[in-house]
């Protein structure tokens, strides 16, 4: 069983950022990923990195940036945090080896995204993402005396102590299929979003849900989890992500008529209003046949530069070329919304801690909330690097005072007897495969709570979602084998996701307005007066979850009408 | 909807029965990747069948695979370019052969150990920032055009296509290979990079650094990313040599020279000229050097073996080409050009190529 001060689940930007920092402030640390870091769907972040680290640009101008993107149910107490500590952040990236792109000056360049009153977005051409990930990586293997790091190990579930505190995790070497319990005095959750519950979804298949099940299932409170960002540019058949950084850069939309339709929707930000407002204007467009007839809007990126496209947007013009078939360069490429992210998540405070005592929830898995109803581009990059840092420091400090927790050998059994029943579950009679179950859940939840929802449809998708939970513990399982049996993590996956899909779908029954992502049909007004506040979904030991209510913080910026 | 022919080359190693073909038979449209039916196969005929990947857009570097024989991203091929000739017309469907990447031991099915390999290259390299001191109090101030330069090599997604093809490597395990000398480049590119000197001197140094490639462009082609790794090895020998006059004790600069020299002289290669100037450089004192002759006895087998097979004359070998007057002066010219020029070119996905494009119509 290894033991450490601080153990860290999930090696993306938060994780890994979260693990230098306890480092750092003296922790032993261990971080565990189901798949090898780089491969994090960190890395799929394209367009950049916010920050006001500009003269002439402001900490509280990107504050009320997130806080208007938000639809005010940010919480203004953490969103102060992220933006006040963003510039220093960038520095410390570009120290330890972020190739920023420079302007002309040689000092760092930046571009404009959605929903910022400044072009305060730092970026390395369209793979900001990968090359951040890649930056802590190197860092991680600079630092590898001080971080144990445990690749391709998938964490089962989290484990408590008798006084109900977190203190560590049972995980699964997916190479050996060997099952260790990992003892740690604080736990840090950052496991990333849940853009598999979807179906198409920009999120890579590793985005399960796995760490919002896992710490829902102890009884951590899930939060904002209506919250569910489309994309509003999105290749039609597959999902795939065609950054921000494209509008940015001067790309138009258009519908299939040629009008630039955003002069109606939004008549000072245009493109580059927030996400929630373009998706739904194209929404509106195609539902109302103005759109495509395989349903789509027209990206236009040649009004960019070919130079700049082929310098500063490099992935969209492979993405284009291999994925769609056409070179983005020369002609409009066809998008529509696609699900993209998850503002919601277990609930933490602004050091990342959960109500679940020793458990902290860091990045897409966490909600703190700096997102509220509606994230910013190059906002989460932002909130992976702040509070992990935050939490790492946090955690590592806090641990230094505890004994080092034990782990019964007994626990490890029975975690074990679960797997070893899983594979050799027998298939029954007429029992679906698991990939079944997942396109049905996938599909169901991009039907019924996407950009516009309403009652009925909310209830068909929650229907679905408990018939899915009933048969998931029947589904069929082909690998019998130890060494990288995939069969096994995908039947946990699909029982983390079928919870996340319930959570998802009881907040957006609960919200009747509409704000930020949530648009509801049948509730189309922002109603201060009566839902001003997050929404939680916990389990309180109970099978039947429960919704309950959190307060938003507002320090300075009181809610008003929200136009672009 | 076209069928298909997916033939996986499968290993259990629970099994004691070693590596196996299995056919699947999938149906997808020809625009689908060779990533869509591998899963297809997966999920709806036998879940047991191991691959890598997450992110399906080449980005995350997970499904490196060889397909019919050549390194690629399983999820950035289509299947219409996988097979030869695309679905037969007489109904008999077009096969699509899928095997784990070479020069890494396989785990399981498709899954090779890429720790055992290209992470332990990747270390070899120091793959971290050294910063320039002092550390400014804000960003380094530097060149936007070396950053966007760097960017063509941070695009590395670590998929390990270019090791699992790459010749040196597999005659020389212990070569550091085309991704960690990319990656290597990624910092003596860098301006904020303190230590490129001896970055340098280390892997010109090491027998199975920068000189230790053999020119195959195989990694070049694999590079799903257009990270182009064998120009990077490239451009360290021409920094190594041309900018930090690193002259390394495996006579790779030394060759490289005497190659260069040889081209420009004789406008073409003098193979007589080119052993004992690999090891004397253009002197001829250094024609007597002892290892020189040593390496000269070394390589007769070779050398026979060439004479016999008629790729080399033997008077023509000691003799020099001769090349007719006028295509001499053009070779001269050449080298005028290019050596005259102050600034070095590089080739760099991130910027060359624009210019030269008409504009759209």
């Amino acid at each position: 069983m290894p033991a450490h001060d601080v153990l860290i689940i999930g090696a993306g930007l938060a994780g890994q950022r979260a693990a230098l920092a306890a480092a750092q402030a003296g922790a032993s640390v261990a971080i565990v990923s189901k798949v090898h870091p780089v491969r994090s769907h960190s890395v799929a972040a394209a367009g950049g990195i916010n920050a006001a680290l500009n003269p002439g640009d402001s900490w509280e101008s990107h504050a009320f940036d997130t806080v208007k993107g938000s639809d005010y149910l940010g919480d203004q107490d953490a969103i102060e945090i992220m933006c006040r500590a963003a510039p220093d952040e960038i520095l410390w990236l570009e120290h330890a080896g972020v190739t920023f792109h420079r302007d002309e000056a040689g000092r760092l360049g930046t571009r404009a995204f959605g929903g910022a009153s400044a072009a305060r977005t730092y970026y390395v051409a369209d793979i900001t993402g990968q090359a951040i990930l890649h930056v802590l990586y190197e860092q991680l293997m600079k630092h590898h005396e001080r971080v144990d790091r445990f690749e391709e190990w998938f964490t089962t579930e989290l484990v408590q102590d008798d006084g109900g505190r977190c203190c560590g995790a049972i995980a699964r070497d997916v190479r050996s299929g060997h099952l260790d319990a990992f003892r740690a005095k604080a736990v840090v959750l950052a496991s990333g979003g849940a853009g598999q519950v979807f179906r198409p979804t920009t999120n890579a298949l590793i985005c399960t849900g796995d760490g919002m099940a896992q710490a829902y299932r102890i009884g951590a409170p899930l939060m904002d989890m209506e919250m569910i960002q489309y994309h509003p540019t999105t290749l039609a058949e597959n999902g795939f992500l065609i950054t921000e950084g494209a509008r940015g850069e001067g790309a138009q939309l258009f519908n299939a008529r040629g009008e630039r339709f955003m002069e109606r929707y939004a008549p000072n930000k245009l493109e580059l209003a927030s996400r929630d407002v373009v998706c739904r204007a194209e929404q509106t467009e195609i539902d109302e046949g103005r759109g495509f007839p395989d349903g789509t809007i027209a990206l236009d990126i040649t009004k960019v530069p070919r130079k700049r496209t082929l310098e500063a947007l490099r992935e969209i013009v492979n993405i284009g070329r291999d994925f769609a078939g056409v070179d983005i360069t020369r002609e409009p490429i066809h998008i529509k919304p696609g699900m993209h992210y998850i503002m919601g998540g277990v609930r933490a405070g602004t050091d990342g801690r959960t109500p679940v005592p020793g458990l902290y929830a860091v990045g897409e898995v966490a909600c703190v909330s700096v997102h509220g109803g509606n994230r910013l581009g190059a906002n989460s990059l932002l909130d992976t690097l702040i509070f992990g840092r935050r939490a790492g420091e946090h955690a590592a400090h806090h641990a230094v005072g505890l004994p080092m927790p034990r782990i019964e050998a007994a626990r490890l059994r029975d975690a074990q007897a679960e797997i070893d029943a899983l594979v050799a579950r027998v298939p029954a009679p007429g029992s679906r495969r698991i990939s079944h179950l997942k396109r049905e859940l996938g599909e169901t939840m991009n039907r019924y709570v996407a950009v516009y929802r309403d009652a009925a449809g909310l209830a068909t998708a929650h229907e679905v979602v408990r018939r899915l939970k009933e048969e998931a513990p029947r589904a069929a399982i082909d690998d019998r084998g130890a060494v990288f049996n995939q069969d096994v993590l995908a039947a946990f996956e699909l029982g983390y996701m079928l919870d996340v899909a319930e959570a998802i779908v009881l907040a957006a029954q609960e919200r009747r307005e509409s704000r930020g992502a949530q648009f509801r049909v049948d509730y189309p007004r922002r109603d201060d007066a009566g839902w001003l506040h997050h929404i939680t979904v916990s389990r309180n030991g109970q099978e039947v979850p429960r919704t309950g209510t959190e307060p938003v913080a507002i320090t300075r910026w009181q809610p008003q009408e929200r136009t672009y | 909807m076209a069928d298909y022919t997916l033939r996986v080359r499968r290993f259990d190693p629970e099994q004691t029965s070693g590596p196996y073909w299995q056919e699947f038979a999938v149906e997808l449209e020809p625009h689908r990747s060779v990533l869509d039916a591998i899963l297809t196969a997966k999920e709806e005929l036998d879940g047991s069948l191991g691959i890598r990947c997450s992110c399906r857009a080449a980005i995350c570097g997970s499904c490196g695979v060889r397909v019919n024989g050549r390194p690629a991203l399983a999820c950035n091929t289509h299947l219409r370019d996988a097979t030869d000739a695309g679905p037969a017309a007489d109904g008999s469907t077009a096969t699509v052969t899928v095997e784990p990447m070479g020069n890494m031991p396989v785990l399981k099915d498709l899954i090779v150990d890429m720790d055992a390999v290209h992470w332990k290259k990747i270390h070899r390299v120091t793959p971290w920032l050294l910063n320039r001191r002092p550390v400014p109090e804000r960003e380094y101030v530097v060149p936007h055009e070396d950053m966007v330069d760097v960017t063509q090599t941070m695009a590395c997604i670590q998929c390990g296509a270019c090791v699992s093809d790459c010749l040196s490597m597999e005659v020389d395990p212990e070569f550091v290979g085309p991704a960690a000398a990319a990656k290597a480049y990624r910092f003596v590119g860098d301006p904020r990079d303190a230590e490129q000197r001896q970055r340098l001197r280390d892997l010109a140094e090491d027998p199975h650094g920068i000189y230790d490639c053999t020119h195959c462009f195989m990694c070049i082609d694999a590079c799903p990313k257009g990270v182009a790794p064998m120009s990077q090895i490239m451009r360290l020998r021409r920094i190594s040599g041309s900018d930090h006059q690193i002259v390394d004790r495996n006579n790779g600069e030394r060759h490289e020279e005497a190659f260069t020299t040889l081209v420009r002289d004789y406008g073409l290669l003098h193979e007589a000229e080119l052993l004992p100037r690999s090891y004397g450089g253009n002197s001829w004192f250094g024609k007597f050097h002892p290892a020189a002759g040593l390496e000269l006895v070394d390589s007769l087998p070779s050398i026979a073996r060439a004479v016999a097979r008629r790729k080399v004359k033997p008077t023509q070998a000691l003799r020099g080409h001769r090349l007719a007057r006028r295509d001499l002066d053009a070779v001269h010219a050449i080298f005028e050009r290019v050596e005259g020029d102050a600034r070095r070119h590089e080739l760099n996905l991130y910027l060359s190529g624009v210019e030269e494009e008409a504009p759209a119509p």
